[in-house]
């Protein structure tokens, strides 16, 4: 029988420590929508998507009300449109219409965000394919709830170079076509290598090819859990710190799983995965930089930081793992600049630079994330960047992620604001030398050696 | 049967459980166990009910829990127990 301790000890973490789910997301697989005719595939994609998610946002707020603990976003996912658009689209604007359909329906069936806008040319680039992503600074900038992304490699096929050069000059487009909302565009735009199929979370949520006709996902949270946890174990020993994360991980990824079993069955539709993640928000009190500072740093970005995050990750994911029967997506501590006032501290007390928050990428997920730039930064400067990242993920066989938004009339040490959810960030100063010969070279880094790994 | 936890926190007074109990008569939700603790003068009650025959809806008496608990200056909570299942028990 469930005591008095336990009963306390749940509620707590809900009033106080910010435990919620971050998101349920229905993923739809759009596949079935194709057609050459544009008019009746934009028909097509907004009846499936809307029959599919009708309920959605109304079974999440059930759901929240019956468990008492807030489920913050629903969203939905979708097959990436360069497939689903390649038989009727023949330019950019087509695809534009294909957002608007996107970013109608989503208004409609209430969610807050739909991604999938996407195309994936880790190896090559369709025609189709360069269309959507020449199409995507427009279709940011015309909708308001359609998220896109897009992958330029995998361990498997190496970088896509010619790709990762064109999504330098998007990103700097898309910054352009937002400039007048501080370029807000670029903060739904994310530049994958090994992008999952199940990711529940945006703005680099897709529905892959591999998925099922339909399956929800879902993205637990709980930074301040974990936090407030460690602060009865100061002092202690790494064993002791490691467990208490696992414990604390198990215990939040459970409610995770729960709400999934419950939404599935709800909706009549197969749960796919629960996504391990770590992830934070502007809120005080539910921030990834609080835990590192818990686990020993003055700040984060001081030494130990990269040793410290790759601890909290691997005992998040240990103990998660146990606790739900299938995890995917991400899985990982996030650690995006604009959404975490600990890391927003970090940047504004000059402890944390890009070049640290490159290195942290490598034990965890996702990558570069909503760190706002200089808007004079160079395309091809954006182009390294990206390359760099896609590197690490690259030779690592792990996802990695470039958010980069480099902010139109904004300087160094400036403040750009996004609102809710994604915060608000000081611009960040990037290396101003150049790497221009070295992205503008046509072609593709093969793909890595798997053995003689050093 | 899925049982539902009714939590009651807030600063003691006169006549906390025979309103929230009262009102759970009135609904026809049925009390399994109570179990309840004063820590210095905060109030502290968990209830374990049975809502299958309720009259009315969860959602709605979840909204006038929480209503008289306003009224009366305490932080009234019904959650379904699966919460506390899934997180406490493996």
């Amino acid at each position: 029988m469930i005591n008095f301790f336990e009963v306390n000890e749940t509620n707590k973490m809900i009033d106080q420590e910010n435990l919620d789910v971050r998101t349920i997301t229905m993923g739809i697989s759009l596949l079935d929508c194709i057609d050459s005719d544009l008019a009746k595939l934009n028909q097509k994609i907004y009846d499936k998507i809307f029959t599919k998610a009708e309920h959605l946002v109304e079974v999440g707020e059930e759901i929240s009300r019956e468990f008492g603990v807030p489920i913050v976003n629903k969203r939905i996912s979708v097959t990436p449109i360069a497939l689903v658009g390649a038989a009727a689209c023949r330019c950019p604007e087509d695809f534009i219409t294909i957002a608007q359909t996107l970013d109608n329906v989503a208004h409609a069936v209430g969610v807050n965000f739909i991604g999938g806008y996407s195309a994936l040319v880790s190896k090559g680039m369709t025609p189709a394919e360069e269309n959507l992503i020449r199409s995507i600074p427009q279709a940011l900038a015309v909708t308001e709830r359609v998220c896109s992304s897009v992958n330029v490699g995998s361990t498997r096929t190496g970088l896509n170079m010619d790709a990762v050069r064109l999504m330098g000059e998007i990103v700097k487009k898309t910054a352009e076509a937002t400039a007048d909302q501080g370029s807000i565009g670029c903060a739904k735009l994310v530049v994958f290598c090994n992008a999952p199929d199940d990711n529940p979370f945006m703005a680099g949520a897709f529905h892959g090819v591999t998925e099922a006709d339909a399956i929800i996902n879902v993205g637990v949270s709980g930074p301040g859990v974990v936090k407030t946890a460690l602060q009865a174990v100061r002092g202690e020993s790494f064993e002791v710190l490691c467990e208490t994360i696992k414990k604390t991980a198990f215990k939040v990824t459970r409610v995770g799983q729960l709400v999934a079993k419950e939404a599935s069955e709800m909706l009549q539709i197969p749960f796919g995965i629960v996504d391990l993640s770590l992830a934070p928000t502007p809120a005080i009190g539910d921030s990834v930089a609080d835990i590192l500072k818990e686990i020993g740093l003055e700040e984060v970005g001081a030494p130990g930081t990269t040793a410290a995050l790759a601890l909290l990750n691997d005992q998040v994911k240990k103990g998660g793992v146990m606790a739900s029967s299938y995890v995917g997506g991400l899985s990982g501590a996030f650690i995006p600049v604009s959404e975490d006032q600990g890391m927003i501290d970090a940047v504004n007390a000059q402890a944390l630079t890009l070049e640290k928050l490159e290195a942290m990428t490598c034990v965890c997920s996702v990558g570069l994330d909503m760190i706002a730039v200089p808007g004079d930064t160079k395309a091809t400067t954006i182009a390294g960047i990206i390359a760099d990242e896609a590197a690490i993920g690259m030779i690592n066989q792990k996802t990695t992620a470039v958010r980069l938004i480099p902010v139109i009339g904004k300087g160094v040490g400036e403040v750009v604001e996004f609102g809710g959810l994604l915060g608000y960030a000081p611009v960040i100063p990037v290396n101003s030398f150049g790497c221009d010969a070295f992205v503008n070279r046509q072609g593709r880094i093969p793909a890595p050696i798997h053995s003689f790994k050093n | 049967m899925k049982k539902t936890i009714i939590t009651v926190v807030g600063k003691d007074t006169v006549g906390i459980i025979a309103k929230v109990c009262s009102y759970l008569a009135e609904s026809n939700v049925n009390i399994l166990d109570i179990s309840q603790t004063i820590v210095s003068e905060f109030f502290n009650m968990m209830m374990i009910v049975d809502c299958n025959n309720a009259s009315k809806p969860f959602d709605q008496m979840a909204d006038e829990l929480e209503e008289i608990g306003r009224t009366m200056g305490l932080h009234i909570r019904m959650q379904h127990e699966d919460i506390f299942n899934s997180m406490h028990r493996i």
